[in-house]
Formats: structure tokens, C-alpha cells, sequence
């Protein structure tokens, strides 16, 4: 019976429960959102960085990982002295830089990675035939469409194009052999990939041996951060990141985005609460004459805060349960405008749905309806009973 | 039961109201016995303290000195939690303003102090729909307060009253809100109830309704006075 009595009493005042319910929603989606917003970019980030099983990066020095225009000289002379360590079990050298590929009259250029396709972990291969001979390219689904060029094409690549005289530098037939998604590439990029010692010669010699980053695998049991304090005291030229601190970096880095995200979840939460104080408070003070009926004929303080805490939860739970919803579609909405930003690798998302905090919003909600509804139930039932009736027959 | 006693007893009571600086004295030494069967009305002009000494009656509010005892219970001095229990099994309250739940239906509405006194749902519907047809509502059952007439929603409240079999009713001008005509069905509903062994005690300023009454008490200033 209380909680039919709740539920009269919010659909006697439909108008104002919609209100509120809606209002709750609003601040819901916001809070869920600016949860999903404070975990998701670390969560992806860390999904993208493990997601090949590489564990040790080596960037030229006084560089970022991704810079491919700054190189490392001395490929081979490095890769002897990593395959001294025995906990490193894999190396993968990979030289990135732009091509040009002269397609009827057009130019069309795309970056480009050289790598060596056995032990490489910057794409994955889709259909054809991998990078398997030298003078074979792979290209993602971008660049595919803008050659509109079909597996077995003989292409024209060069390394350099000048658009003034039009002219071509470094140019080389490659044939197109397959497709591939690039894991680190923004999905309206050209991205392909050839043998590193192809686009090494593809450069004339100036990136003889070099190459921008290298991607080092430990042996399983090994630490991580013990190879890459080795590395660091064996090779001068490069800067070994271990992902366990790239993650940890990228994580300090995201903590002052996380803590103003979690600030305005709390403002969103409290305006929550606000309203759902306010609208029983309000709907209280209406029904103080039934409220102290009720306490005469006999129904005890706790029926009464009961019933009124009852509307409070229920508020928020409709409330909670539509801002869940709308957080899940704004926050998709949000995602795919900050994704499109150019230059970010396609893995990464802002927004990430995790059913726990779902849920924590959920119970935060829900744990707030309750207290938003005890203060005011508990002062409408402790009013002197006599002294509420006489006030609402005077009035 | 074999109780010989006064059902009501009210000894010296006083009630003080604090108004801001101001001391008002509600009721200044009020003792008063109603006998079990009896039906009194409290008559008196309007300010002398008839609400203040129903409500004491009722348990709904407590004496600033003197004793009450209501069915060989001291109530006076009681805490919130005893008296509301003592309220919902012994006092039945009728009020000038109908107050029923405007969302319930009738029968709801009756059936409301048994869900509280916790008796089986059938129960509780079966003896609800029995005291509405006691006051003459059985067509109304499923009606909303809304969709009923002032009577027949003060009816409804008479038959709230009734539901947890109280040993006292009480009414504070329960004829106050009513025409002439339904004013008179409440009448002699209420006789009707006393009649079947109802012990009723009403504050009012109808004099149709206090003539009906075994017993009247005047009031003046606060206190009992001679009629
Ligand atoms: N809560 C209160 N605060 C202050 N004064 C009160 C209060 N309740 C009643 N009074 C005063 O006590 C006196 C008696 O009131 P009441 O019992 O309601 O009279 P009646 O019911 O006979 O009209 C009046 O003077 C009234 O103003
Ligand atoms: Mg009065």
C-alpha cells in the first residue's frame, strides 16, 4: 500500500513528476558520460598499446613515438645487440614515411610503413597476398578506393613529388598485392605498408638502414622494465618506453581530463539531488494535511517517511534508468564526432561504456533519491500533528 | 468486556500554547469523565478550546499538566511511537475536513488503518466493503474521494474511522463543511452508531447535531462550565 500510495502521488502530479523524472535524466546522461569520459581514453589507449603483445618501444632520441620523421640510424647495428639479450625474443624495426603513387594524371600520396611483414605489429592483414616479395605493397580501404586500383596492379611509386614541375623523384613500380587495416591509423587516412628494405631504397639511400621506431617483444616471464633499463644502458641513440609506462605516462597525462570529469559527474549528480529534494519537498508541504490525517488515524512515522522516500527513489530510478539511456547515445554521438578528429588512431575512443559504471552511476543515483527523500519525509512526519491540522483548517 | 470505568478521564488538564512572547492558555483545568456508550457533544464558542481538548482525547497531542486516561490507559506523557499505536487500535478520528487519500479509491481508503493494524488483504476488503455498506456506500466502493459528494466522502471517513473497531470515535465538527440535509444523515448516522454501542464524543457548533447527543458539555474560556 505505501508504495501505491507513492505512486498515486506522482501520477496525481504528473506534470512535475515528467519534469523531474526528465530533469534526473539529464543530470544522469551527464554523470554517466563524464564517467565513461574519465575511463575511456585510458582504457583504449592501454587496449591499443597491449593489443600486439609489444612490450618495448624504442623511439629515436628526444622524440615521440609516432614522429615518423626523425629516424634511427644503424638498424642492423642495434638489432646484433638486442638479440644479445635473451629475454628479448622478437625485434621489429619499422621505418614510416609518405609515398607518392601517380595514378593516370592524379597524384595520390599516403603514408607508408616499412616493415617486415613475419614479425611486424602495425596492421593486420585482411585478403590478398601479404608484403611477401620485395616489390609488393599492401594498402588499407582508403587508400584502395582513391587508386581505385585492383590486387596484381602494377603502381608507380616514388618517394618524392614535386607538384610545381610534377615531376617525380625516387620512382619504382610496386605491385599491389593485398589489404590491410592499419591499427595505429585514423580511418580517412591512406595508410600502406611495404618491405622495410623497399622503402628504404625507395629513399635513395638517405634512410639506408634507419628506421623511425623499432617494437621489441619479451621473452614470457621476463620484465619488461628490465629490458628496457638494459637498452637503455646498451644503445645511446634510442629512448626505450617500456607500455607499462607509456600507459602509466599517457594515465598522468589524462589525470587532471579525469579529475575535471569527475567533477562535473559530482555537479551533475548534486543537481540531481537538488531536484529530487525540491520536488519533495514541495509535494510535502502540499500534502501536509493528509500527512497529518494519516499520523492520526494511526500510520506510524516510518509509513509515512516510507512513502515519501518511496517517491524520491522512484523518481530517480525512472529518471536514472531514461539518463542511462541518453548518456549511451550522446556519449556514441560524442565518440564519433572526437574520433573523426584527424590524425587519431581509429582504436581510440573517448567515450567507454563499462557496465560498472553503469551501474555505479545507477546506485549513486538511486542511493541519492533515498537521501534527497529522508530529510523531507522526516520533517513532514515529525510535525506536531494537532498544530498541522489546525494550520490546514485555518488555511 | 467487564471495564466498569470511564472510558475518557481527564483530570486538571491544562494545555498552553507559546504565541511568539505570549502565553495562551487553551484549556486551564479541565477534568472530564465520558462513560463507555455514552455520546457527548463538546459545545462552546468558537476559540474556547473544544479542538484543543479532542485532540488531547485523541492522543494527537499531549497536556502541558494533569492526567488523561483513555480506555484505563494513561496517554498522557506518552511517546510518539506508543501513541500512535495506541491511536490506530482505540481511537477512530472523524474530521471537519473529510482528509481522505484523494488517491485511493473508497474502499482503499477504509481498508488503509487495517493494512497499518496488519490484517490479511481479504480481511481487511471484506470488513471495508461491510462498513461501507454500513454507512450506505456499497455502490461506491471503487469511487475516488474525488468523484463523491461532501457526504458521502465525510461517510467514507466514518467508515475509515470504524475499521481497526475503535473504542472511542471522535469528531471535531464533522457537520462543519455539510448542507443542512447531509449535515442530517451524519446525525443520525452517528446515533445509529451509538446505538449499536459506539462510544462517540464530537465537538460541534451544530446545534441539530448536539441536541442529538446523550450528553452535552459547555465550554467557556478554557474550562467546563455549567449549561
Ligand atoms: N497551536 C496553537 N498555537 C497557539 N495557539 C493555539 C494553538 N492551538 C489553539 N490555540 C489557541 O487556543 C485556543 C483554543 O483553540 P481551539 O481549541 O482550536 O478552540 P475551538 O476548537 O473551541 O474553536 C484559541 O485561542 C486558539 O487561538
Ligand atoms: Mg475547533
Amino acid at each position: 500500500m505505501r508504495a501505491a500510495l507513492a505512486q498515486a502521488s506522482l501520477i496525481r502530479h504528473r506534470a512535475r513528476t515528467m519534469l523531474a523524472v526528465l530533469g534526473v535524466a539529464v543530470a544522469t546522461a551527464m554523470l554517466l558520460d563524464m564517467v565513461m569520459l574519465a575511463t575511456g581514453m585510458r582504457e583504449s589507449f592501454r587496449e591499443l598499446l597491449l593489443s600486439q603483445g609489444y612490450d618495448v618501444r624504442l623511439a629515436p632520441k628526444g622524440t615521440l613515438p609516432f614522429d615518423t620523421d626523425a629516424t634511427i640510424p644503424g638498424v642492423s647495428g642495434i638489432t646484433k645487440v638486442l638479440r644479445t639479450n635473451p629475454d628479448i625474443r622478437e625485434i621489429s624495426p619499422v621505418l614510416g614515411g609518405s609515398i607518392h603513387i601517380a595514378v593516370w594524371a592524379r597524384d595520390v600520396s599516403s603514408a607508408v610503413l616499412g616493415v617486415d611483414p613475419i614479425v611486424q605489429g602495425d596492421y593486420e592483414f585482411l585478403s590478398g597476398r601479404d608484403i611477401t616479395t620485395p616489390d609488393a605493397i599492401v594498402a588499407n580501404d582508403y587508400l584502395l578506393k582513391k587508386l581505385g586500383a585492383r590486387f596484381g596492379d602494377t603502381l608507380n611509386v616514388a618517394a618524392g613529388y614535386d607538384p610545381q614541375t610534377r615531376t617525380y623523384s625516387g620512382q619504382r613500380k610496386l605491385v599491389l598485392t593485398g589489404e590491410a587495416r592499419f591499427i595505429y591509423g585514423a580511418t580517412e587516412q591512406s595508410a600502406a605498408a611495404v618491405r622495410r628494405e623497399t622503402l628504404e631504397a625507395l629513399g635513395g639511400g638517405a634512410r639506408r638502414d634507419r628506421a623511425s621506431l623499432f617494437m621489441v617483444r619479451v621473452r614470457k616471464g621476463a620484465n619488461p622494465d628490465r629490458v628496457r633499463d638494459w637498452i637503455a644502458t646498451q644503445i645511446s641513440t634510442v629512448t626505450a618506453i617500456s607500455v607499462a609506462t607509456a600507459i602509466a605516462e599517457v594515465d598522468q597525462r589524462l589525470s587532471y581530463f579525469r579529475q575535471l570529469a569527475f567533477i562535473l559527474g559530482a555537479v551533475s549528480l548534486f543537481v540531481g539531488f537538488l531536484l529530487v529534494t525540491t520536488l519533495v519537498t514541495v509535494s510535502v508541504n502540499e500534502r501536509a494535511g493528509e500527512i497529518a490525517v494519516m499520523r492520526a488515524i494511526g500510520l506510524s512515522r516510518a509509513h509515512v517517511v516510507q512513502q515519501i522516500v518511496i517517491e524520491g527513489v522512484a523518481i530517480s530510478l525512472v529518471g536514472a534508468i531514461i539518463g542511462l539511456a541518453l548518456g549511451l547515445i550522446t556519449a556514441r554521438y560524442l565518440n564519433s564526432i572526437l574520433s573523426a578528429f584527424p590524425g587519431l588512431p581509429m582504436a581510440i575512443d573517448f567515450f567507454l561504456f563499462q557496465p560498472r559504471a553503469a551501474w555505479s552511476a545507477l546506485g549513486l543515483l538511486v542511493g541519492s533519491g533515498i537521501v534527497a527523500g529522508i530529510y523531507p519525509a522526516w520533517r513532514a512526519a515529525s510535525l506536531p500533528i494537532a498544530e498541522s491540522l489546525r494550520r490546514e483548517a485555518i488555511a | 468486556m467487564v471495564d466498569s470505568g470511564p472510558i475518557v478521564s481527564l483530570l486538571d488538564v491544562r494545555r498552553d500554547y507559546s504565541l511568539g512572547a505570549e502565553r495562551v492558555h487553551a484549556l486551564q483545568g479541565v477534568s472530564l469523565d465520558v462513560e463507555r456508550g455514552d455520546y457527548v457533544a463538546i459545545v462552546g464558542p468558537s476559540g474556547c478550546g473544544k479542538s484543543t481538548l479532542l485532540n488531547l482525547i485523541g492522543v494527537i497531542d499531549q497536556p502541558s499538566s494533569g492526567t488523561v486516561t483513555i480506555a484505563e490507559k494513561r496517554v498522557d506523557g506518552m511517546s510518539d511511537r506508543e501513541a500512535t499505536s495506541f491511536r490506530l487500535h482505540n481511537i477512530g478520528f472523524v474530521f471537519q475536513r473529510f482528509y481522505l487519500m484523494p488517491i485511493l479509491s473508497a474502499l482503499e481508503n477504509v481498508a488503509l488503518p487495517m493494512a497499518e493494524a496488519k490484517l490479511r488483504r481479504e480481511e481487511r476488503d471484506a470488513r471495508a466493503a461491510e462498513l461501507l455498506a454500513y454507512v450506505g456506500l456499497s455502490s461506491r466502493e471503487r469511487h475516488r474521494p474525488s468523484e463523491l459528494s461532501g457526504g458521502e466522502q465525510q461517510r467514507v471517513a466514518i467508515a475509515r474511522a470504524l475499521a481497526n473497531h475503535p473504542a472511542l470515535l471522535l469528531a471535531d465538527e464533522p457537520t462543519g463543511e455539510l448542507d443542512a440535509r447531509t449535515g442530517t444523515e451524519i446525525i443520525s448516522l452517528f446515533q445509529r452508531l451509538n446505538s449499536d454501542g459506539t462510544t462517540i464524543v464530537v465537538v460541534t457548533h451544530d446545534e441539530d447535531l448536539a441536541k442529538a447527543a446523550r450528553h452535552n458539555v459547555h465550554m467557556r474560556d478554557g474550562r467546563i462550565v455549567a449549561a
